[in-house]
C-alpha cells in the first residue's frame, strides 16, 4: 500500500509557482515598481496629513468624533487611550498604521462592494467567488507575503496588498448577503414601477442592505488591524514594528507596548465604525 | 363632468378594444419548457410533469381579456399560478409562450427600455406584503413611482400628498413605514400605485396579509376609490368572499389553468366542473355572508287553524303588513298579507287558509346573501322567511334587517352605508345579465 502511494508521481507545483513568479518579475517588474511607488506615496501622504497637526489637537478631534458616534464613555476611552499611546512614544507609529488601514480599507471596499453586488445577482459569479473568498481567508499570509516582497520590495506595498487580500472577503460576503436579503417583493415593486437596474440598485437594494454593508466595513477594518504585525514583518513602520522588534530581541516589554497601541486603535475604530451605523439610524428617526 | 362621461361612453362604444388581452399564455419554470408543455397538454398532471422533467408549469394556455374599468379577479388555491399569471401581464415574469397586448399594443417582445415606459405609464402594482421601503417616510414611499419617472421633488410631494388624503392617511406623511400597522402600510402601497395614475392596476393578494376586519375596510376603501377614478384592475385573491364582492368577472385557476371565467353569479350558479363546485362550496359557504346572519326573530306568527280576526288583530298590534303562518311544530306554511286577512274578516270567513300564499319566497339559513338580495329587488317590501333543515321557521329577513345586517358587517369603518351601496349598486345590473363583457363596459 505504502509502495503504491509512493509510486504516485509528485506534481511539481512548487516549481511551477516559482517559475511563474520569476516570469512575472521578468516581464512586468516595471509595472510592479510603479504600483509600489503609488502605494508608498498614498500611504505616506495620508500619514503626513494625520501627523501634521500636533498630537493633542488630533486627540481632541478624534475624541469629538468618538463622542458623537459612540457616546461619552468612548470619548473618555479615546482621550485616555491616545494619551497612553503618546506617552509610550508610539503616536507617529499609530498614525502610520491608521494611514495604512484607511488606504487598505478603501481598496477593500472599492473591490469588495461592487463584487458583492454583482455576485448577489449572478448565480455563476456567486459560485465562483465563494471558494476564492475562502481561499483568501484561510491561506496563511506568509505564503503570499514572500512573492509580494519579491514583486514589490519591502514596505507599504506588500503590507497593503497582503492586508487587502485578507480583509476584502467580508466586504464581498456582507454586501452579497445584504442585497440577497432585500425582500423579493420590494425589488419587484421597483421593477414594476419601471425602475432601471441602476435605479433599483441605488434607490432600493443598497439602502436596504446598508446595515449589512456597514457590518462588512467594520469587519474589514478589524481584519486590517489584525494584519498590522504582518505588515511589520515586511518592513512597514508602524505599530507592527515594535512588536516584531520586541519578538526578535526577546524584548517582551517592547512588544507589549506595541500590542497596547494596536488594541487601543482597534477598540476606537470598532466602536466608532459601529456608531456610524447607529448614528445614521437615530438621526433619521 | 357630463362631458367626461360622454367621452367615456363614446370611447366604449367606438373602441370595442379590451385594455388587456392575453393569448395562449404559458409560463414554465425550469429548463425543458417545451417538453413540459407538451406533456401537460397531452394530459399529464402538473405533478407528473414536474416529476419527469423537473420543470414547474406556472401557467398553462391562459386566454382572457379585460375591459376598461373592469375589476377582473383571479382566484385559486395556493400554487395555482395566480401570481405568475399576474406578473406575466407586466412581464415581471417572462412568459414562455403566448402574446400579451395592452391597449392594443403588443408588449411581449418590446425591448426593456420601452417596457420600462409601459410600466411607468400604463400599469401600477400592489403587493401582498406591500413591498415598501422601510427606510423611507410614507410620503417618500408614495412618490417612489414618480421619483423613478424623474419627476421633480416639488411635484412629487404635491401629488403624494393628494394621494395620501385619498387613502385616508392625512397627517401621517412624515411617519416611517415601520411605525405603521399592516392596514396602514397597505394604504401606502395602494397610494403608491395610485399616485402614478396608470390606467391599469395589478393587485396580488393586496389584502390577504390583513386581519379580516381591516380587510373589509380596505375593500370598501378600494371600492370607494374605484368609484371615483375608474381603473382597470386585475385582482388576485384566494378568498372567494373577496372575489365575489369586488369582481365584475372572476377567473378560477387550478394547476396553472383557468378552469372557469364568468360573473360571480355565473360561477356560483353554474360551477363549470367539480373543482369549481368544491372550491365554491368549501371556501364560499364558510365565508360568504349567509341569510342567517341578517335574519331577525319574527315579531309574531300566525298558526294554521287560527281565525282571521285573531290574526288581523295581532298584526295590527304588532304593526305588521305581513305575517308568516306556521303549524304547531313551527313548520312554515306560507305568508299572509294584512289586506288579504282583512278581506277574509269582512267576508266572515273562519279559516285563514285562503289568505296564505304558500309560494312566498323562503331561503335556507345558509343561503348566500347574494341570492337573497334579488328577492327584495323584485318583490317590494314583503319579508322573506328563513327556514332550517326541517323547513321550520328560523327567522325572517325584512328590508330593514337586511340593510342593517349588511351595514354592520363594516362596523369598524363607521361609514357602513358604503357596504350596502357597494353591493346594492352593482347587484341589479348583475341580475339576469350574465353577460360579463356587457357588464365590464357598463362599469
Ligand atoms: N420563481 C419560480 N421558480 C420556480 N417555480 C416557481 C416560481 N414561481 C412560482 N413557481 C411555481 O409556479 C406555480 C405557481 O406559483 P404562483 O406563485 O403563481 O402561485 P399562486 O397561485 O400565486 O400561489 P399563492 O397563493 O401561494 O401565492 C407553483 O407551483 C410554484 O411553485
Ligand atoms: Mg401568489
Amino acid at each position: 500500500m505504502m509502495a503504491l502511494l509512493q509510486s504516485v508521481p509528485k506534481l511539481p507545483i512548487d516549481n511551477w509557482v516559482n517559475g511563474a513568479i520569476s516570469w512575472i518579475i521578468g516581464h512586468f517588474g516595471g509595472a510592479f515598481d510603479v504600483l509600489n511607488s503609488v502605494i508608498e506615496g498614498v500611504v505616506s501622504l495620508l500619514s503626513f496629513v494625520l501627523t501634521a497637526p500636533p498630537a493633542l489637537l488630533m486627540i481632541v478631534l478624534l475624541t469629538v468624533i468618538a463622542f458623537f458616534l459612540a457616546g461619552w464613555r468612548m470619548a473618555i476611552f479615546t482621550v485616555v487611550g491616545l494619551l497612553l499611546v503618546v506617552s509610550l512614544g508610539l503616536w507617529s507609529d499609530t498614525m502610520l498604521t491608521l494611514a495604512l488601514i484607511l488606504a487598505a480599507t478603501t481598496v477593500c471596499l472599492a473591490i469588495g462592494i461592487p463584487v458583492g453586488i454583482v455576485a448577489a445577482k449572478s448565480r455563476r459569479l456567486e459560485e465562483v467567488s465563494l471558494p476564492i473568498l475562502d481561499l483568501m481567508q484561510t491561506m496563511p499570509a506568509f505564503v503570499y507575503l514572500v512573492p509580494f516582497v519579491f514583486l514589490l520590495g519591502l514596505g507599504a506595498g506588500p503590507a497593503l496588498l497582503a492586508t487587502v487580500i485578507f480583509a476584502t472577503p467580508p466586504a464581498v460576503r456582507l454586501t452579497m448577503l445584504g442585497i440577497q436579503q432585500v425582500p423579493r417583493e420590494t425589488v419587484e415593486a421597483a421593477h414594476a414601477f419601471g425602475a432601471t437596474p441602476m435605479q433599483t440598485l441605488f434607490k432600493v437594494e443598497l439602502p436596504l442592505s446598508l446595515s449589512s454593508i456597514r457590518a462588512g466595513v467594520n469587519q474589514v477594518i478589524m481584519l486590517s488591524l489584525s494584519m498590522v504585525v504582518i505588515a511589520g514583518l515586511v518592513g512597514f513602520e508602524g505599530l507592527g514594528k515594535p512588536v516584531v522588534t520586541g519578538l526578535q530581541q526577546l524584548n517582551v516589554g517592547l512588544a507589549f507596548e506595541g500590542g497596547i497601541g494596536i488594541v487601543v486603535l482597534a477598540i476606537i475604530l470598532d466602536r466608532v465604525t459601529r456608531g456610524i451605523g447607529r448614528g445614521g439610524k437615530t438621526s433619521k428617526a | 363632468m357630463s362631458e367626461a362621461q360622454e367621452r367615456t361612453t363614446q370611447r366604449q362604444d367606438n373602441e370595442r378594444e379590451p385594455i388587456i388581452r392575453v393569448e395562449d399564455c404559458s409560463v414554465v419554470f425550469g429548463r425543458r419548457a417545451q417538453q413540459a408543455l407538451e406533456m401537460r397538454r397531452s394530459g399529464k398532471s402538473k405533478a407528473e410533469v414536474e416529476r419527469e422533467t423537473g420543470s414547474t408549469i406556472g401557467v398553462l394556455d391562459a386566454n382572457f381579456e379585460v375591459w376598461p374599468s373592469e375589476i377582473f379577479v383571479v382566484i385559486g388555491l395556493s400554487g395555482s399560478g395566480k401570481s405568475t399569471l399576474l406578473r406575466a401581464i407586466n412581464r415581471l415574469i417572462e412568459p414562455t409562450e403566448g402574446k400579451i397586448y395592452l391597449d392594443g399594443e403588443y408588449i411581449s417582445e418590446i425591448p426593456s427600455k420601452q417596457l420600462r415606459q409601459v410600466r411607468r405609464k400604463k400599469i401600477g402594482m400592489v403587493f401582498q406584503h406591500f413591498g415598501l421601503l422601510p427606510n423611507r417616510t410614507v410620503l417618500d414611499n408614495i412618490s417612489f413611482g414618480l421619483e423613478i419617472q424623474g419627476i421633480s421633488a416639488e411635484k412629487r410631494r404635491k401629488s403624494a400628498e393628494d394621494t395620501l388624503d385619498m387613502v385616508g392617511l392625512q397627517g401621517q406623511g412624515n411617519k416611517l413605514i415601520t411605525e405603521l400597522s399592516g392596514g396602514m402600510q397597505q394604504r401606502v402601497g395602494l397610494a403608491r400605485a395610485l399616485a402614478t395614475e396608470q390606467e391599469i392596476l395589478l393587485m396580488d393578494e393586496p389584502f390577504s396579509a390583513l386581519d379580516p376586519l381591516i380587510r373589509r375596510d380596505m375593500q370598501n376603501l378600494f371600492l370607494d376609490i374605484q368609484g371615483e377614478v375608474k381603473r382597470t384592475v386585475v385582482f388576485v385573491t384566494h378568498d372567494l368572499d373577496e372575489a365575489l364582492r369586488l369582481g365584475h368577472r372572476v377567473a378560477i385557476m387550478k394547476d396553472g389553468e383557468i378552469v372557469q371565467l364568468g360573473t360571480p353569479e355565473h360561477i356560483l350558479r353554474e360551477p363549470a366542473n367539480e373543482y369549481v363546485e368544491r372550491f365554491v362550496e368549501d371556501v364560499d359557504y364558510a365565508k360568504v355572508r349567509m341569510a342567517e346572519s341578517v335574519m331577525v326573530e319574527p315579531k309574531e306568527v300566525a298558526y294554521t287553524g287560527e281565525g282571521p280576526t285573531v290574526v288581523l288583530r295581532r298584526m295590527r298590534q304588532a304593526g305588521l303588513s305581513h305575517i308568516f303562518v306556521v303549524d304547531r311544530e313551527r313548520h312554515l306554511v306560507g305568508l299572509a298579507e294584512a289586506e288579504e286577512v282583512a278581506r277574509l274578516v269582512e267576508r266572515n270567513e273562519r279559516e285563514l287558509g285562503a289568505a296564505v300564499d304558500e309560494d312566498a319566497p323562503r331561503v335556507g339559513r345558509r343561503t348566500p346573501l347574494r341570492e337573497v338580495l334579488p328577492l327584495f329587488v323584485d318583490d317590494g317590501d314583503a319579508p322573506v322567511a328563513v327556514v332550517d333543515e326541517g323547513e321550520r321557521l328560523a327567522g325572517v329577513i325584512v328590508r330593514g334587517s337586511l340593510i342593517a345586517g349588511l351595514t354592520t358587517s363594516t362596523e369598524p369603518s363607521e361609514e357602513g352605508g358604503e357596504d350596502f351601496s357597494g353591493v346594492g349598486n352593482r347587484e341589479p345590473s348583475e341580475v339576469g345579465s350574465g353577460d360579463a363583457v356587457e357588464r365590464g363596459r357598463q362599469g
